[in-house]
């Protein structure tokens, strides 16, 4: 098994990913990234996940292909999931994209905690 | 030349064939945007055209090349001066039709996965221009000293 791209930690119930790379652009990263998350959401009935992206600079479309696959899975087990802490120039591909409106986005991840439903 | 190939052309560029190795893709990334910086390029148009050439690149492997040998590899043109960065991606696939691609930001296809790279070249390149066959494309960065 290949090294792990992300730190992923619980607390109250909420699985904090953050990622290892600053850079989330290509696709076999980007694959092991989804597997990784998938056997995170598939460890909980009702997943409650917080993607922070602290230390990350560049995204690509793949990568958001990736969070849209992640959300649609956790919305599949009627679960939870937030983004934090994204960069200024990364929003900015969020809101070119208007996934700014499919995702629940929070400045910080004390933020997006509160966000919780319960 | 055909008309459309004089279209998407760049006098004077540096060509690569990139293999599909990612770390080659990077080596060239890296030089390409060091290149970009040393011609005055700010980092709002690094961070513009980093996002671009990704997609370019992994479009034309991934979709250009989708089902054909794993070895063929992908020509890169580009030139940069301090008004002006070009950069051509041409793959060995049949083409596409770009203007066939449905808008990703449409709410019915907002959580489908795919279909957002060339919507982000045209978002952040000043200029994007498929050739007719559609295993070309060019793009542009003005530089407005950001």
């Amino acid at each position: 098994m290949s090294e792990s791209r992300l730190r992923v930690s619980d607390s109250d119930g909420v699985t904090l990913v953050e990622f290892v790379d600053r850079n989330i652009l290509d696709e076999a990263n980007i694959q092991a990234i989804n597997e990784e998350i998938t056997s995170e959401i598939e460890k909980s009935d009702t997943p409650k996940l917080l993607i922070s992206f602290s230390n990350v600079d560049h995204l690509s479309s793949a990568a958001l292909g990736a969070l849209i696959t992640i959300n649609n899975k956790i919305k599949e087990k009627s679960g939870e999931l937030h983004l934090a802490n994204i960069d200024p120039q990364i929003y900015e591909v969020f809101m070119i994209t208007r996934l700014n409106k499919l995702f629940n986005i929070h400045d910080t991840t004390d933020d997006a905690r509160g966000a919780f439903a319960s | 030349m055909t008309m459309s190939e004089a279209n998407t052309h760049i006098e004077g560029a540096h060509a690569i064939d990139l293999a599909h190795d990612r770390e080659a893709i990077n080596a060239f990334i890296e030089r390409l945007l060091d290149e970009a910086e040393g011609a005055g390029f700010g980092s709002s148009a690094v961070f513009a055209i980093r996002l671009a050439i990704e997609e370019a690149i992994t479009n034309a492997f991934e979709h250009g090349h989708d089902g054909l040998d794993e070895s063929l590899t992908v020509r890169v043109e580009h030139k940069v001066t301090p008004d002006v960065l070009e950069i051509a991606v041409e793959d060995q696939g049949p083409g596409f039709r770009p203007e066939s691609l449905p808008d990703p930001t449409l709410l019915e296809n907002l959580s489908k996965p795919s279909g957002r790279g060339v919507m982000l070249m045209k978002a952040y390149m000043s200029e994007v221009l498929f050739n007719d066959k559609g295993n070309r494309v060019r793009m542009r960065y003005l530089n407005s000293g950001n």
